[in-house]
């Protein structure tokens, strides 16, 4: 919907105009940049009427970090500070998303570990933060490159979890996270990854609308808890801790709150439809028989293996998954119904995508699966090992060296 | 705010006990003069709590709860143990997240309040444990102190893990045995009141809860303090009767005997502080 004329133009507090979601995502002229993944999270939370972020040091999320900081000298941001460790800037950021803030942070790898203890307590105290997740390697031994275990840790905190591909996908799923995660229907944390270095330190072209747009504020008081700013009846639940109690009504309660958290994610899916523009993307052959299904670099890295698989004869297609949380199983059965073959091409060592993939599609395909290639540690996933591996179970010849 | 936030909804009233009413009809609101003399008459927390019968920490909560110059825009955060256990008993808002990040919750919520309020007086206070403040949330504790985040932090220091069954803390005196401390502890009380002065805390005090005017006059300090200056600590001695093995009506006893020793009343505020108390005392609101 786009601004009519007639409406009253309103401001938010950097003075920029409010918009709505649907007028900023895809009717709002855009013009192409280019810019590295960082610096498309600053442009993001420009254009979101931020109100509060925390910040913490580490590699390779570190300069999203600072960009925020300085959309906070400029005025964009309300609430901004570094904080003593990811532990302690997840709990910031909570404390400010309790006091009814549109909140975001961002962390990496070890910091996200640090961090974990936080994820659940978020979810089941319904903030609707968005956490910026630039994966790379966890320890032990230290790295600091890309590599995505650290989401196989997140994938039952109660958060939605969403796999941005390149820049683009990052500056639309931020806005469009904002939304989504903020319907009071949804009303739980986010966590939008995007793979470290690949796209936050890789500079593509990107579409961005105006800078003196944005999306309306967060209106907490539409909250489904009770915000914590003594401005409404506190609340009497989660955030008590009464269900510490040994009894049943307790246990009830924490059963049910539990269940209620997964039901809002599941209550995500039509937003998330429309404002990601569906929760899968496809590429290649639609019929074809032998299909990737990957998310972030690996799609990418997947889709240009297609394009090689093409040339030795090979049809192929690409499933790439926009949301892990909530999953896509109807969109996977659907455009993997051809399917005899699925590789799940992945950026770590214990296939949590194949393992997803397999767990969803129990029953409901005859494909083998098969979780291959898998890279880790900080190596790269060229297109041309993907179509080694395609002919190696095809039992075709292996042309290309590498 | 409006005190319309602290009624009971009409349509529950007659099925919710008579002392959840007393919460709402004898709440002392909207009068910055109130205080623990206030507290035979007035209303700050039910007397089916879930302490154990005569825990001092029931009598901190009520002197603190008295003395809290604007309840109805004051925010609690508190932290898991005891301590923790009062807060669906009382009727402001509070906060439990974690175990140790109370300090850090409380900073969040007091800087976006300061933003989204900035004509409005929103008191943020942290209550948690000793185990909370001194070894699990140490760094999230000191830190806010590093940061200088308007927040009053009240540590209720009964010296052990209570909750849990009575494990050794870092504030547990040195040398008394306690459960994971079977030798008993090996190293000294950690002396909270310290770090929090090298910290940057600008008001300071350590006392037991004997004198419910002491109590009173330090809670004030504290919170007018750190609405205008930084952040500010109480160090506060609430035993736990039950694991140092003294009857339900032993706690007066026990208070008094520590007044003389390690809880000895003791206070310090930097000038910037010191300049607040004196104002609030010309306005005699303390």
């Amino acid at each position: 919907m786009a601004q009519a004329p007639t409406e009253k133009v309103i401001y938010n507090r950097a003075g920029q105009r409010v918009v709505s979601p649907d007028y900023l995502l895809f009717e709002a002229p855009r013009t192409k940049h280019f810019m590295t993944g960082s610096e498309v999270v600053k442009e993001a939370v420009k254009r979101s009427s931020v109100d509060a972020s925390v910040s913490y040091p580490i590699t390779p999320q570190s300069e999203a970090a600072h960009l925020i900081g300085e959309l906070w000298v400029e005025g964009y941001v309300g609430v901004y500070f570094r904080g003593e460790s990811e532990f302690g800037v997840m709990s910031e950021i909570a404390g400010c998303a309790m006091a009814g803030a549109r909140c975001i942070t961002t962390t990496s790898g070890p910091g996200t570990l640090r961090a974990v203890e936080n994820f659940p307590m978020w979810a089941g105290s319904r903030l609707p933060i968005q956490l910026i997740l630039m994966v790379r390697g966890i320890n032990s031994p230290l790295t600091i490159q890309p590599d995505n275990l650290e989401v196989a840790f997140l994938l039952d905190t109660g958060c939605m979890i969403w796999y941005a591909e390149n820049a683009q996908d990052l500056f639309d799923m931020i806005i469009a996270g904002f939304v989504v995660a903020e319907k009071p229907e949804v009303h739980v944390p986010l966590i939008t990854v995007v793979d470290g270095f690949f796209v936050s330190h890789t500079r593509e072209a990107v579409m961005l609308p105006p800078d003196d747009i944005a999306l309306p504020p967060y209106d907490p008081y539409k909250a489904p808890m009770p915000v914590i700013d003594a401005e409404v009846p506190p609340g009497r639940f989660l955030r008590d801790p009464f269900i510490m109690k040994s009894n049943y009504v307790s246990y009830a309660t924490h059963t049910s709150w539990q269940f209620e958290v997964r039901a809002a994610i599941e209550r995500s899916r039509p937003y998330a439809k429309h404002y990601l523009r569906g929760l899968i993307e496809e590429f290649g052959d639609p019929e074809a028989e032998i299909v990737f299904v990957a998310c972030g670099t690996a799609a990418a890295q997947s889709k240009e293996a297609v394009r090689l698989l093409e040339d030795e004869g090979i049809k192929a297609k690409v499933v790439k998954l926009k949301t892990i949380r909530p999953f896509p199983v109807e969109e996977l059965v659907n455009a993997t119904k051809n399917a005899k073959i699925i590789f799940v091409p992945e950026f770590n060592v214990v296939g949590w995508l194949e393992r997803e993939v397999r767990r969803y599609l129990y029953k409901r395909s005859n494909a083998d699966i098969i979780g291959t290639p898998r890279v880790a540690g900080g190596m790269t996933m060229p297109p041309e090992v993907i179509v080694k591996e395609v002919l190696k179970i095809l039992g075709k010849e292996v042309k290309h060296v590498i | 705010m409006s005190y319309k936030i602290y009624q009971v909804n009409e349509a529950l009233r007659e099925f919710v006990p008579r002392e959840v009413i007393d919460l709402e009809e004898k709440a002392t609101w909207g009068n910055p003069k109130r205080g623990v003399m206030d507290l035979p008459y007035a209303k700050e927390l039910l007397e089916q709590h879930s302490l154990c019968a005569g825990c001092p920490e029931a009598m901190a909560f009520r002197y603190i709860l008295a003395s809290l110059p604007n309840p109805e825009d004051t925010i609690i955060v508190n932290s898991t143990g005891c301590s923790s256990l009062v807060f669906p008993q009382i009727a402001l808002h509070t906060v439990h997240s974690l175990f140790g990040n109370q300090n850090a919750v409380a900073s969040g919520i007091k800087r976006v309040l300061e933003w989204r309020f900035p004509e409005k007086v929103k008191d943020v206070v942290v209550i948690a444990g000793d185990g909370a403040t001194v070894d699990i949330g140490l760094d999230c504790t000191l830190q806010s102190f590093f940061r200088q985040e308007k927040i009053t932090t009240i540590c209720f220091d009964n010296e052990v893990y209570a909750n849990t069954g009575g494990q050794e803390s870092g504030s547990t005196v040195k040398g008394h045995v306690f459960k994971m401390a079977p030798k008993g502890k090996q190293f000294e009380k950690v002396p909270m009141w310290q770090l929090a002065i090298d910290a940057g805390c600008h008001y300071v005090a350590r006392l037991t809860i004997s004198s419910p005017k002491r109590v009173e006059q330090v809670v004030k300090k504290a919170i007018y303090v750190a609405r205008e200056v930084g952040p500010t600590y109480i160090h506060l001695y609430t035993p736990c009767i039950l694991e140092i093995g003294l009857n339900t009506d032993d706690g007066l006893e026990e208070l008094r005997a520590r007044d003389k020793e390690r809880f000895a009343f003791f206070e310090y505020a930097t000038p910037e502080a010191q300049e607040v108390i004196n104002r609030k005392k010309e306005e005699g609101l303390l």
